[in-house]
């Protein structure tokens, strides 16, 4: 994964919801290796532009280029999931009836088919992934556990983890950090700056701390556009975020 | 990980089935401790008890409710309910190389679509085949678009309403209101025998129990846990990548064969198969046995369909005009004091003594669990579309 440049291209993307605007006429970016975090106020669109992406909202106009060529917009969510794109939801979305284990089972990197689901045999090199992503995430002990006993910011962890173990290109994950206490947005951190050394990740979050500890480019959102792009510092010092935004506290 | 222990687990009750059903039952019976009328009437519940299998692998396991089922078991008693007429042609008191009906209604030249059912292998592999065509066309137009929860129920109940007027009709040439039925050999055993009604239920028996074992193997493997997703978080299922509407399509498809099996089992049992047998009425009550012996497992579906098929048998010779009532009172007190139904009762009285003990003891009374356990969500509502 040595890739550089672009691996996903939003043009003129614009959502309408019963006649209110979510979004208007966005152009985004996201290169290959990078962390971008997604900002902005309550009702800025942010959560929008990922369901863009990941096909759960249609736009009215506008095209979500994937890879090279790949055009988004007339795919179904499972097979946008499948060309790589992985999305952790703002609620943490997990099988609560399963255990930890069989919640990353069915989200490992695997054919997705019916056959394949009825006669495929996961062998030594899956199981081991599956152990070696709670192992990063730290819930080795809970694997048996059902997910719905989890803690929030551990149920947050697994979403995570089903994300990783999927081995998507692109991560799309929505405030990942929400209900952590500081040590475990700290570690998240880390996690998700390490998933960024090979694949692009897309966050959106409303913790500032955590995005200045992590971000390489930080997009604002502000009532459907694009205030500002930039450096996390760059962004702090325009005068319009700070009027929207930050300076609201 | 998963996949060996799910057959060692299945191993224990698949055995113990075989044993009561193949080998326990047929021994009382050559022993004389069984009547022959009790063991055919036996054959008649673990036929529906397949069917009802079928109900809890849909509804339990996957939470699509399906208020159609009675239209696969209707297709699968045809199928082989036409091949017993043809058998039965000519001897009857017309002689006519046609089934009776078809003289009365004045058609003199067997349908074409009938000629095929000849043969006994046809019609088996007919029963089991159309019911799977028609549920994979229904899944295909409602799952494909999203159709879930309550409209998928309703859309399926109006089917077997659909399907009831049309075997009701004459001109279908399927015997119309009176159903197929005045049968009198199978293969050249004659139906009346108690040595062939003993040989259908062996067969009955050992198909129930091959079932209950592809069943627990299906649940028991990855296809399990997809299907568990599918019930408590399709939207999740889908943004891992899983074409949710195949995998509902086939378990649709899997139900509806085990329908098609169980009418199949049931006709050359019982003698008769009407439209009355297909419609509305029939497809709830599918849902009042798996309910009541419990949706969430195959062995709780086999006893619900036994057990409440038997109470039938018994409380329908006495009171006749009280059994809706009390199958609806059944079903009333099941959702409201038993949602995990008859399997699901020991475990109910395993947290009530705990909970009893915790209180006691002087602990804090603190609520069992946050998390609601599948039963206690009501079924047809799970395809939530938060996420």
């Amino acid at each position: 994964m040595e890739e550089r440049g672009t691996i996903m291209y939003v043009e003129d993307i614009t959502v309408t919801f019963d006649g209110f605007q979510a979004l208007k006429e966005v152009d985004f970016y996201v290169d290959h290796g990078e962390l971008r975090a997604l900002i902005g106020p309550n009702g800025a669109g942010k959560t929008t532009l990922l369901d863009v992406i990941c096909g759960r909202a249609r736009p009215d106009t506008g095209r979500v280029i994937f890879g090279q060529r790949t055009d988004l917009s007339k795919l179904e969510e499972h097979e946008i999931t499948m060309l790589g794109i992985g999305r952790k939801f703002q609620t943490p979305t997990v099988f609560r009836n399963l255990t930890l284990i069989d919640n990353l089972t069915l989200a490992l990197r695997y054919r997705r088919d019916v056959m394949a689901t009825l006669f495929g045999v996961l062998n030594r090199s899956h199981t081991d992934k599956i152990y070696s992503t709670l192992q990063t995430l730290g819930l080795e002990q809970k694997a048996q556990n059902q997910a719905g006993a989890l803690s929030h910011g551990e149920m947050q962890w697994l979403e995570i983890g089903m994300v990783m173990v999927q081995e998507p290109a692109l991560f799309l994950l929505d405030e990942p950090v929400a209900g952590m206490t500081r040590e475990e947005r700290e570690k998240t951190g880390e996690i998700l700056l390490d998933l960024a050394r090979e694949h692009a990740v897309l966050v959106v979050e409303h913790d500032m701390e955590f995005v200045r500890q992590t971000a390489h480019r930080v997009t604002v959102l502000h009532e459907g556009r694009i205030l500002c792009e930039g450096s996390v510092a760059h962004v702090q010092r325009d005068p319009r975020v700070v009027e929207v935004y930050l300076g609201r506290g | 990980m998963k996949h060996t222990s799910a057959w060692k687990e299945a191993l224990l009750p698949g055995a113990l089935l075989a044993a009561i059903l193949v080998i326990a039952l047929p021994l009382l019976n050559a022993t004389g401790y069984v009547s022959d009328y009790y063991l055919n009437l036996f054959g008649k519940y673990l036929s529906l008890a397949v069917l009802a299998m079928g109900m809890s692998l849909i509804w339990g396991f996957s939470g699509i409710l399906s208020l159609g089922q009675a239209i696969f078991f209707g297709i699968g008693a045809y199928c082989v309910g036409m091949y017993l007429m043809l058998e039965s042609s000519g001897k009857g008191v017309y002689g006519e190389a046609i089934p009776d009906f078809m003289v009365w209604n004045q058609v003199t030249e067997l349908p074409l679509y009938w000629k095929p059912f000849h043969s006994l292998p046809f019609a088996f592999i007919a029963a089991l085949l159309v019911p799977v065509v028609v549920a994979v066309i229904i899944g295909f137009l409602t799952f494909r678009r999203r159709v879930g929860g309550t409209y998928f129920a309703i859309l399926t109940q109006a089917m077997a309403f659909a399907a009831w007027l049309m075997f009701n009709r004459n001109e279908m040439n399927l015997g119309g209101t009176n159903g197929l039925t005045d049968f009198k050999t199978l293969l050249g055993y004659s139906l009346s025998e108690p040595s062939t009604q003993r040989g259908l239920y062996l067969c009955t028996a050992f198909l129930l129990v091959v079932s209950f074992f592809i069943c627990r193997w299906l649940v028991g493997s990855k296809m399990g846990l997809v299907l568990t997703a599918v019930r408590d978080q399709e939207q999740r299922l889908r943004f891992l990548g899983y074409p949710v509407a195949s995998y509902k399509i086939f378990i649709f498809a899997v139900a509806a064969a085990l329908g098609g099996l169980a009418g199949a089992l049931y006709v050359p049992q019982v003698g008769i198969i009407t439209p009355s047998q297909i419609g509305v009425l029939p497809s709830l009550e599918i849902v009042v046995w798996v309910a009541t012996g419990g949706r969430n497992s195959l062995i709780g579906a086999i006893i619900g369909a036994v057990g409440i098929n038997a109470a039938r048998s018994v409380l329908t010779a006495s009171f006749p005009e009280w059994w809706p009532v009390i199958l609806g009172g059944l079903f009333v007190a099941v959702v409201l004091f038993f949602p995990d139904g008859v399997v699901g009762i020991p475990g109910q009285c395993r947290r009530g003594v705990r909970r009893l003990r915790a209180r006691l003891a002087g602990a804090p009374t603190r609520r069992p669990e946050p998390m609601p356990r599948p039963s206690e969500q009501p079924a047809p509502t799970v395809s939530r579309s938060d996420g």
